[in-house]
């Protein structure tokens, strides 16, 4: 004891890499010993990153705790609410209702646009999942810290677990969305069918961002503190509350920057939807009429307050920002980019998660 | 002998504990640090072990004493991969789990779903979770309070549930790191019951306790840790227990011939029984 004593260096002092004692119990075997045992016996080191084959088959072994997962956190997420799952319903309302009254009513954003609460409610729905996806998995580790260290399983269920929870609320407010949108008169299409791959691709897209936040999350603690302001940003690069085409057409951006804007997934995502499920924008999508640069001017220069209904579907007419049918490909290839990219990065650290 | 199932080999664990350095902890000092670039000035780091070896077998339940502070949680946090070695190897099979004091699942869930998330967690099937779901139920004892949320249950509820989730499953390794002793008597019989169960399926359990007379029945093999270092070890598990305590400056427990003849017989009546 005594001896041991004397070696024992108050917290602090010690820099890793110089005089680390090498003090072991006496009578052990050699080092080299024990690392030839532990190859015969196909022993391997406990904290080594597994194959990503290996991993993905025990991702898929655990999908029924991911489902499973995600419907008990989402009914446990309101227990406290007098409301309960009401808020579920109320939450993406109350949004829509705060940014109608400002954007729309206050500020008039909505200049140029058909049926704006209906184009206001797709945009705020759907950059909602995305937005909610940043944040819950931002926390994912840091929440489940206890599973965490209790329980081997593959790290990766628990951000895809989140973004199922966030997928369970988007259902319900696609329902809200579509009581809304039908209260508004729009007419039920075929095109709504589409509404399915929008939302697989967004969820896949979701799904990616998802784990590699969740690592960031995990390693900088900054991060979440930061998030916000990032996702505020990009709520407004990303036309939720006003038209990119719109913005372009008044020459406020250059069409190279609303190319850019658009390009960005949550755009993309939002103008896809759009044009799903309202037939509104469908008529008034700039492109979707040959060129004619009077009445696109007669757009640009309309008043609402004298005659708000004439020119309104005029900005068909009108230089489109980017071909809708390439909005698919770029859709696709963010979601396959965000999927490859978040589980390679959060897999690469696979290990890491829960130390502390 | 039975095969080796976890080898530690040199194992060195160090902690960086940021924030904790002389500064105030303000913006100021926050500020000064990033302009000055001092950002280790921040971060102490805490030799926690300091070259741990040894070898455990299939079969093992292995009893870790010492003070606190002596490295004995970090020890079974490294086993189970949750920290990195700063120097040497800790290897196993893999899926080794540990089971803390403190470690609730999912705190604002019932017991119910916790014990159908932890299975499915742990790798199992559906079918095979609703299998268990009643005998993990039975075993952790909780009865009515199943179907209330884990933050209302008491800390000893609540460890039993756990342990007797993780338990439900063969795990290769499992780590107990004081999660008993909040348990009851009734429940100390049936998790050293389940622990010999688990050995004699030829996994190894490793029980951080500081009730010697636990260590003393469950356990077959003994480390004895102080500042992060082995002091003892061995299978001698009465001799090293008592060598610890008049170490800590108590007087050896007297056991009356019986005891230690069953004592020494239970554990010799699982080993033949493996081999």
């Amino acid at each position: 004891m005594k001896d041991r004593d004397g070696r024992v260096s108050a917290p602090g002092q010690l820099r890793s890499g110089d005089e680390l004692p090498v003090g072991v119990a006496a009578g052990e075997p050699a080092d080299q010993h024990l690392a030839e045992l532990a190859a015969q016996f196909d022993l391997r080191p406990s904290a080594a990153l597994p194959p990503v084959p290996a991993y993905l088959k025990q991702l898929w072994r655990r999908r029924h705790f991911i489902m499973a997962f995600a419907t008990a956190r989402n009914i446990a997420m309101y227990t406290d609410a007098r409301l309960g799952q009401l808020w579920q319903v109320l939450t993406p309302l109350l949004n829509v209702a705060v940014y109608y009254l400002i954007f729309g009513v206050l500020l008039k954003t909505s200049r140029g646009i058909p049926d704006y609460i209906s184009f206001l409610v797709v945009g705020v729905f759907v950059f909602n999942f995305t937005q909610r996806a940043f944040i819950t998995t931002s926390r994912v580790i840091i929440d489940s810290l206890p599973m965490i260290r209790a329980l081997q399983f593959p790290r990766a269920s628990l951000p895809i677990a989140y973004v199922m929870i966030e997928l369970q609320q988007m259902f319900v407010s696609m329902a809200v969305l579509v009581v809304i949108i039908l209260a508004r008169g729009e007419p039920v299409t075929w095109y709504w069918l589409l509404m399915i791959p929008v939302l697989l691709l967004q969820t896949i897209f979701n799904v990616g961002v998802g784990l590699f936040v969740a690592r960031l999350g995990a390693q900088f603690n900054d991060f979440s503190q930061l998030l916000p302001f990032l996702l505020r940003t990009w709520m407004y690069l990303s036309g939720v509350l006003f038209s990119i085409s719109g913005l372009m057409e008044d020459g406020d951006i250059t069409p190279r920057i609303a190319w850019l804007l658009q390009l960005n997934p949550a755009a993309l995502y939002i103008t896809l939807m759009r044009n799903v499920l309202l037939q509104t924008q469908r008529l008034s999508a700039p492109g979707s009429k040959p060129f004619n640069a009077m009445r696109c001017a007669q757009w640009v220069h309309y008043n609402a307050k004298t005659d708000p209904k004439s020119f309104l579907y005029y900005s068909a007419s009108c230089h489109p920002v980017g071909d809708p049918a390439h909005y698919w490909y770029y859709a696709v290839g963010w979601a396959v980019l965000a999927l490859v990219v978040g589980f390679l990065y959060f897999w690469r650290a696979e290990v890491k998660y829960g130390r502390g | 002998m039975a095969d080796p199932l976890v080898i530690v080999d040199d194992l060195h664990v160090v902690y960086r504990v940021y924030g904790a350095g002389g500064d105030k902890g303000t913006a100021a000092t926050a500020l000064l640090r990033i302009i000055g670039r001092k950002t280790k000035g921040s971060i102490r780091e805490v030799h926690a072990l300091r070259g741990l070896s040894f070898v455990t077998y299939r079969g093992d339940a292995v009893g870790v004493i010492g003070r606190n502070g002596s490295g004995k949680s970090t020890l079974l946090q490294a086993i189970a991969g949750l920290l990195p070695p700063e120097q040497g190897n800790v290897y196993t099979t893999g899926g080794a789990s540990l089971l803390g004091v403190n470690a609730a699942l999912l705190d604002d869930l019932t017991g119910e779903r916790n014990v159908v998330l932890g299975c499915l967690a742990m790798g199992m099937t559906k079918q095979e979770a609703k299998d268990k779901y009643q005998s993990i139920v039975d075993f952790s004892g909780v009865g009515k309070f199943i179907n209330l949320p884990m933050k209302a249950y008491s800390s000893g509820m609540g460890s039993r549930l756990r342990f007797a989730i993780a338990a439900s499953k063969t795990h290769e390794v499992l780590l107990v790191d004081e999660a008993l002793a909040t348990g009851d008597a009734e429940f100390r019989v049936k998790s050293h019951n389940r622990i010999t169960e688990l050995r004699s399926a030829a996994s190894t359990v490793f029980l951080v306790a500081h009730n010697l007379a636990e260590i003393e029945q469950s356990c077959n093999r003994v480390i004895w840790m102080e500042r992060g270092q082995i002091v003892e070890q061995g299978t001698d598990v009465i001799g090293i227990v008592d060598r610890y305590i008049e170490a800590s400056g108590g007087e050896p427990v007297l056991r009356d011939p019986v005891t230690r003849e069953r004592i020494v017989a239970g554990r010799e009546s699982l080993t033949t029984a493996q081999s």
